[in-house]
């Protein structure tokens, strides 16, 4: 079955429609990415598969699931965790508190233990401080754990972005433009590290990007969307080769 | 991890010790009795602004009408603490007390609740103002309420004290703009040190747990914390309404350390809500000990200024608010502040090494 089925997705902001009967279907454990020029809806179409904002027309199913309509919250909890193109961290919170916030769902005491710090508080949170420790040794962070996200560089932002998704323990990886603002070297870190989540985490993984070299690299199906308007879809190679695409956005 | 609870217990000692030394001043008989009734106000006032750093520090939002919070948990507390007086004249009064702060605190949490549902969906200026204006309607209605209790149950009015139409005007609780008289005196400043340490305890604790953290998610960035699951409402509602609880306490305080209580512009208007903000900001936003201590030190420096330059001591005590604010807070003076911490710090080390040598 696959893991993300959209059919007919529209939305409209006053007189534009942004994103006009978009469909995809993308497998499970699938790396997918999204193109298109600036403009194209890409983004938006991320806002309505999270539910920041909500569809005027059609269906989203989650893994069997119909997780259209649902609050941002509760489609997280289904298994949707994203990254933002912008990078939205918790900047006054340590490293490692900001993966902590992405277990938050899923390891529970009450505030009253929190206060009282009853011994179940002590359990849960070094139970917390080790899964957080973890994730945050795979994207090679373990260092900076006590240092505050502000203070990261900015790939280290990237991956930290990546690291607090994955901790939401998600089905689907929403990647907006991930290698935005990023020099060849840590483009090239970055598709290893894209690559070793989804094999380490078994990850579904659609994601956003203009870096060319990254989407040829790494994607094994493409979307390539033009004005909210699906204008071609298919395997990578075939994708990039079609004429249209590479008139409406490669260039010739 | 060790680090915060390091530093929590810095905070608590600081109380600790401040009490300790105080006590030994009074028992020595080094303390005027301007001083001493001093005392219990500054417990109120730390506590004031501990509380209200959990809602702007923390949770990020300004609110300006702390001062409202304050005013409900004194009428309420001092309410039932005079009709305890009243009807259950052999109430033992540690523990009418206990109840009136239970009381207070709830009181105003549940204010905090009720407000906090229409303010919190505003954010920045918006929420600002409407607070102060919640703040002051609070503080209004107070001062017009009439409110009594004879055998036919409980009277209450927003026009005079005839409309009551009681039998006995002398059970008259709380009679409009002259407020509530006679509630019993059972604030003192053992009993302020040990709510501080409790509302520390609370705050502090909070912040370093799971809750406090999905708090300061959202104050750094709700769409992200909505990303991966925060419930905000939920989380904004808990910050605001146990600040809201803890303002309370502070009023309950202040409520049982006067014989009179009346909701006057003067304590419980948005000039107060203005100058708890002012500790917050001074001390720092999410600095709990640091607004704690401001608290303490602008309510002493006035005083203190009084023996030395009585005629300009509100300009002396502005300025005095302008330069601390600077060292605090200007880039300039905290890169020297850190230097010379670097420098001590490095002597220090020297020193050390050259004595184990």
């Amino acid at each position: 079955m696959a893991m993300l089925e959209v059919k007919n997705l529209s939305i409209s902001f006053g007189g534009l429609r942004a994103v006009d009967d978009f469909h995809v279907t993308i497998e499970n454990g699938c790396l997918y990415g999204l193109i298109g020029p600036n403009g194209a809806g890409k983004t938006t179409v991320f806002n309505l598969l999270t539910g920041v904002y909500k569809p005027d027309e059609g269906i989203i199913t989650l893994d069997g699931t119909n997780i259209t309509g649902k609050k941002t919250i509760e489609i997280n909890r289904c298994g949707i965790a994203r990254t933002f193109q912008n990078i939205r961290l918790f900047k006054e919170l340590t490293v490692l508190e900001n993966v902590k916030v992405g277990l938050h769902n899923h390891n529970y005491y009450g505030t009253l233990t929190g206060i009282l710090r009853l011994p179940k508080y002590f359990r849960v949170e070094k139970q917390m401080n080790e899964e957080a420790m973890e994730l945050l040794k795979v994207f090679d962070l373990a260092d900076e754990a006590d240092i505050l996200a502000a203070n990261l560089p900015y790939g280290k932002q990237r991956k930290l972005e990546i690291a607090r998704a994955l901790a939401t323990k998600p089905k689907l990886l929403l990647l907006d433009e991930p290698a935005a603002g990023m020099n060849p070297n840590e483009t090239q870190e970055l598709m290893d590290t894209i690559r070793f989540v989804r094999k380490h985490f078994e990850m579904t993984i659609l994601l956003i990007e203009h870096d060319m070299k990254l989407v040829s690299g790494i994607c094994e199906e493409l979307t390539v969307l033009n004005f909210g308007r699906v204008l071609c879809q298919g395997k990578t190679s075939d994708v990039l080769n079609n004429p249209e695409v590479i008139k409406a956005y490669l260039g010739e | 991890m060790k680090k915060t609870v390091r530093s929590n217990l810095i905070t608590m000692g600081l109380v600790v010790a401040a009490y300790i030394i105080v006590q030994i001043l009074i028992g020595t008989g080094n303390i005027s009795s301007l001083m001493k009734g001093l005392l219990v106000p500054l417990c109120i006032y730390a506590i004031l602004a501990v509380s209200l750093n959990l809602t702007v520090g923390i949770l990020g939002e300004l609110s300006l009408g702390h001062a409202g919070f304050m005013c409900i948990g004194a009428f309420s507390s001092a309410f039932f603490s005079k009709c305890m007086n009243m009807f259950v004249p052999g109430m033992p009064g540690g523990l009418r007390f206990f109840l009136a702060i239970l009381i207070g605190a709830a009181a105003a949490g549940i204010f905090g609740i009720l407000i906090g549902i229409p303010v919190l969906r505003l954010k920045g200026d918006y929420l600002a103002i409407v607070t102060l204006a919640f703040g002051e309607i609070i503080k209004n209605l107070i001062n017009i309420l009439y409110l009594g209790i004879d055998e036919n149950g409980v009277h209450f009015s927003f026009k005079s004290s005839l409309d009551l139409h009681m039998e006995d005007s002398d059970k008259i609780i709380i009679n409009g703009a002259m407020g509530i008289t006679g509630t019993p005196n059972n604030s003192n400043f053992t009993i302020g040190v040990i709510l501080l340490l409790i509302t520390l305890f609370i705050v502090l604790n909070l912040v370093h747990s799971r809750d406090g953290r999905a708090i300061m998610a959202i104050r750094d960035n709700t769409i992200a914390a909505e990303s991966v699951g925060i419930p905000v409402t939920k989380y904004k509602m808990m910050a605001f309404s146990i600040s809201a609880a803890l303002a309370g306490v502070a009023g309950v305080l202040y409520a049982h350390n006067l014989s009179t209580l009346t909701a006057l512009p003067k304590n419980f208007g948005y000039n107060m809500s203005i100058m708890i903000l002012v500790f917050v900001v001074l001390g720092g936003m999410g600095n709990i000990r640091g607004s704690m201590i401001a608290a303490v030190v602008l309510t002493l420096l006035p005083e203190l200024l009084r023996g030395v330059v009585s005629d300009y001591r509100m300009l002396i005590y502005a300025i005095i608010l302008i330069v601390m604010m600077l060292f605090n807070w200007a880039p300039a003076c905290i890169e020297w502040r850190k230097k010379i911490t670097a420098t001590v710090k490095s002597k220090l080390s020297k020193n050390k090494t050259a004595k184990e040598v």
